[in-house]
């Protein structure tokens, strides 16, 4: 059976158990299914976070998803792959990022997920404004998610 | 061509879009950057550290010294945070 590959890029908030029953509906050839959930924290060190604010660049955000979705699909045995990212207004303890791979065997389901949000973090056009108790401003990329990204070129 | 802009740089520059003809001396996105910086305080601003500046052509990420000749769409942004 041919994989598919599902991207959202939406405002409203996503149902992982009904992403996971549409990835596998159906299927007999799936042995592992990897659910990876990103979160909106309450706080950055000390500081609290009142809410998110997902700007992305419509068109882009797609294709580039789509580009990382086609590179994992090429690298590992996948027999499904989702990515559901959500925009606008997030408040701490809400979704933000879903990404699920599923295959016969766990290890390219696990090794395709954090390959994904890798690139994700790094690549994908998106922005987050943070607003805290009384000051707001744009979160910085993390050097760490550079690295992260950069070992997949590597091996 | 059409010039998009994201986050700190669209609201330092003070519009989301607008439509440019650069001379044809700008040959790449540095140069384009650099022609930018000129029109005025507000893109002087945004793009005051040309380094953290990322771009892409018609949808895809371009490195600084990419050709801008044909392009549609060119977009400026800071480093992403998505995911």
């Amino acid at each position: 059976m041919t994989a598919i590959v599902t991207i959202h890029i939406q405002e409203a908030d996503f149902d992982i158990a009904r992403e996971i029953a549409a990835m596998t509906k159906g299927r007999t050839d799936i042995g592992a299914v990897v659910t990876f959930s990103g979160i909106c924290r309450g706080s950055e060190g000390d500081e609290p976070i009142a809410a998110l604010t997902l700007e992305h660049y419509p068109g882009m955000a797609e294709a580039e998803i789509m580009r990382h979705a086609e590179t994992a699909m090429s690298r590992w045995p996948l027999t499904g792959l989702t990515v559901v990212h959500r925009v606008g207004r997030i408040r701490p303890g809400e979704n933000i990022v879903l990404v699920l791979t599923s295959s016969q065997h766990r290890q390219a389901a696990f090794q395709a997920a954090e390959f994904l949000m890798d690139y994700l973090k790094t690549s994908a056009p998106f922005w987050k404004r943070e607003e805290g108790a009384d000051r707001s401003g744009w979160v910085e990329a993390r050097h760490h998610d550079d690295e992260a990204a950069a070992r997949w070129t590597k091996s | 061509m059409k010039l998009k802009y994201f986050a700190w740089v669209r609201e330092r520059i003070g519009k989301a879009e607008e439509t440019i003809e650069p001379p044809a001396d700008v040959r790449t996105v540095d140069d384009l950057i650099a022609w930018l910086s000129k029109r005025g305080e507000t893109y002087a601003y945004a793009f005051e550290k040309p380094k953290v500046i990322r771009a892409a052509i018609d949808h895809a990420h371009v490195k600084p010294d990419a050709m801008i000749a044909g392009a549609s769409e060119i977009a400026f942004f800071p480093p992403m945070t998505g995911g």
